[in-house]
């Protein structure tokens, strides 16, 4: 086997030239697929922890997966109804206390309950769709995202007597309202009160910035004539990939509709998805590329060494010698390649580190400075397996063919 | 006398659209020590004779013993084995590989066997060139040597393995009388000297007449096959 390993060497330093194009490409092919999965693998999870970050890690709501059944269908097997409508239920997730107090045993985080309904804001003759949504400052503080996105105020001062509200800073500047203002405040019920905005918050969520309104629980409720009803309740669990689970225990036992943030966001999640096979293509394409350079040399090799073959088989190597020595030359270079290609992915990956972003934008809120990139080893394993993978097929094919050329022929060809 | 080559009846087809017969119906029987020539005019199947015998090629049919190894059965990594083991060969031109030294090009079927040592086998080496009259050149490329060294190493290299014949395809062929004269020597001392068969595919009718026993083939058939008494040395 060393024998065969130094006649690979030596055939492979006989062309110099050719041989370090061939480990180029392959090193390439490796070093881009290194900096690609690392960017994109990065990118992914950045955008992740984002969404974890700004979203409720499991909501649950007084909806249910199905339409409540109707008593006469527990009764009896067979029912059918005409012209009938389910009673209006106004309660919200009933028995509040009872349910946050049984899935405050078990949940492993932190929830927040809340009254979500929507409403209208009035100010200087305008009216503004948005969501009312009652909290309790301190516990909201502890679950919602929009705490580190106060530009005045804070949910705190909600408490500060009153009627108090906390608005995003773009619908207070579609109402030329500003801290301190009073608003009217109208619920689907027609009741009207007024608000004096108290908090600005800005998330970088256009839509959220325009739409969302945060008052005390308790004004919630009065102003949607729900006493002591929540209709909401989210939780922040310590460890975000636990919410499927946490959503299905919480699901079975309250009856409610509980989503995980995975289900409330699984079209960008399948888009992720997409992401991936496109770089997996990218990445394949570019290493078969490479794999056609080994194939090019290897090939030349036994086509410019033929005699060389027909001189080791007449010396008594046999095929199966010729075919692994050839098969070596091209994982030789494949190896090469990978080794190459681990630093250039290195560097390259250390260079796009570097880059350095402004986001424009209103200033405020997060803004990406650099790129975000992950560092795997498993980046290295696979984009060199994929290499050696792809050169030892490319030595292989004119391997076999080199192995089975009858020394004979080139004797005669040569005298 | 061991026979070290038994054929019967080898023929060997080529096939083609129209098949083309280089060997025709061969059978001889070759013991140790001798100095064959063979000789025939171009064409007439002499190197393809030589390939058979030197399991470089299979005959379409008939039946071929070598060193007592029935050679139709076995495969071609069994045929490579018997090849390194009891064979060596030299061309007319003298095949080295062009990138490794005298002395490693020597040493090549020895590792390929891995019955030495490293140290054994380049002692093995130095001392095959230094009796063939190379001992300043071991470690030159095969391109720094004239023809006639070159052929000489590519003896010393057929001798690596000690085996019991040395086929020799033309091994004048591409030489001046002075070095063919050489080599000529260098093989009849194999035979005379240490024991080996040396079977010679030649057109030096001068040497073809210093060999032991002439085999003259026309068509691919034997035609004569003489023994001939030599004055020793």
């Amino acid at each position: 086997m060393r024998l065969l390993l130094e006649l690979a060497l030596t055939h492979i330093a006989g062309r110099g030239r050719q041989t370090i194009v061939a480990i180029l490409g392959v090193a390439l092919g490796v070093g881009f697929s290194i900096a690609m999965a690392a960017l994109m693998q990065g990118t992914e999870k950045d955008f992740i922890a984002q969404l974890v970050d700004t979203m409720p890690h499991v909501q649950i709501t007084d909806e249910r997966r199905m339409a409540r059944r109707q008593p006469a269908e527990d009764l009896f097997a067979a029912a059918q109804f005409e012209g009938l409508r389910p009673k209006e239920d106004r309660r919200g997730i009933l028995n509040p206390a009872a349910a946050t107090a049984s899935l405050r045993a078990w949940v492993p985080g932190r929830m927040a309950e809340s009254l979500r309904t929507q409403g209208v804001v009035r100010y200087a003759g305008r009216d503004v769709g948005v969501t009312i949504v009652g909290i309790e400052p301190e516990i909201e503080a502890t679950v919602s995202s929009v705490v580190g996105d106060f530009v005045h105020g804070s949910f705190d001062a909600l408490r500060a007597g009153g009627n108090n509200i906390v608005v995003g800073d773009r619908l207070a500047q579609r109402l030329g309202a500003s801290m301190g203002t009073t608003i009217q405040l109208v619920s689907p019920t027609g009741q009207a009160r007024g608000f004096k905005i108290v908090g600005q918050f800005h998330t970088g969520n256009n839509a959220r910035d325009e739409g969302e309104t945060y008052v005390l629980l308790k004004s919630a409720q009065i102003l949607s004539e729900r006493p002591n009803a929540i209709n909401d309740i989210r939780l922040r669990l310590d460890d975000p990939d636990a919410a499927p689970r946490v959503a299905r225990q919480a699901e079975a036992e309250l009856g409610y509709k509980a989503v995980p943030w995975q289900e409330a966001n699984e079209s960008l999640l399948e888009a992720l998805v997409v992401r991936n096979i496109v770089m997996y293509t990218v990445v394949g394409a570019i290493l078969l590329v490479a794999g056609f350079g080994i194939f090019n040399i290897i090939s030349t090799i036994t086509h410019e060494k033929a005699r060389d073959i027909a001189i080791l088989k007449s010396l008594g190597f046999t095929q199966g010698n010729m075919r692994r020595l050839f098969l070596v030359e091209g994982l030789a270079l494949g190896l090469a390649g990978s080794a190459a290609g681990w630093v250039i992915g290195f560097l390259l990956c250390l260079a796009l580190s570097q880059v350095e972003f402004k986001l424009s934008g209103a200033g405020v809120g997060r803004e990406m400075t650099r790129l975000p990139l992950f560092w795997s080893p498993w980046h290295y394993a696979i984009a060199s397996a994929f290499a050696l993978v792809s050169a030892g097929v490319a030595g292989y094919l004119p391997a076999r063919q080199a192995a089975r050329l009858n020394p004979v022929d080139i004797i005669r060809g040569a005298t | 006398m061991t026979s070290l080559i038994e054929a019967e009846h080898l023929t060997r087809i080529l096939p083609a659209t129209v098949p083309v017969t280089l060997v025709r119906d061969v059978s001889l029987t070759v013991g140790e020590r001798e100095f064959i020539a063979i000789t025939g005019p171009s064409g007439s199947g002499k190197s393809s004779l030589l390939y058979l015998l030197g399991l470089l090629d299979r005959p379409t049919s008939g039946s071929l013993r070598i060193a007592g190894h029935d050679t139709s059965a076995l495969d071609d990594d069994a045929l490579a084995r018997l090849r390194l083991e009891t064979l060596g060969f030299v061309f007319q031109f003298h095949f080295l590989l062009p990138e490794f030294s005298v002395l490693e090009n020597v040493m090549l079927p020895m590792r390929k066997m891995g019955r030495l040592s490293s140290a054994e086998m380049r002692a093995r080496a130095a001392s095959l060139l230094e009796d063939l009259g190379l001992a300043g050149h071991l470690d030159k490329r095969p391109d720094q040597l004239s023809g006639g060294q070159r052929q000489r190493v590519a003896v010393a290299r057929a001798l690596a393995n000690d085996p019991h014949m040395v086929l020799a395809d033309e091994p004048t062929g591409s030489l001046d009388s002075k070095s063919s004269e050489q080599v000529f020597q260098i093989l009849r001392d194999l035979v005379h000297k240490r024991g080996k068969t040396v079977i010679a595919v030649t057109h030096d009718l001068d040497i073809a007449a210093r060999a032991d026993r002439r085999i003259h083939l026309v068509d691919g058939r034997v035609v004569s096959d003489e023994r001939v008494a030599q004055a020793a040395g």
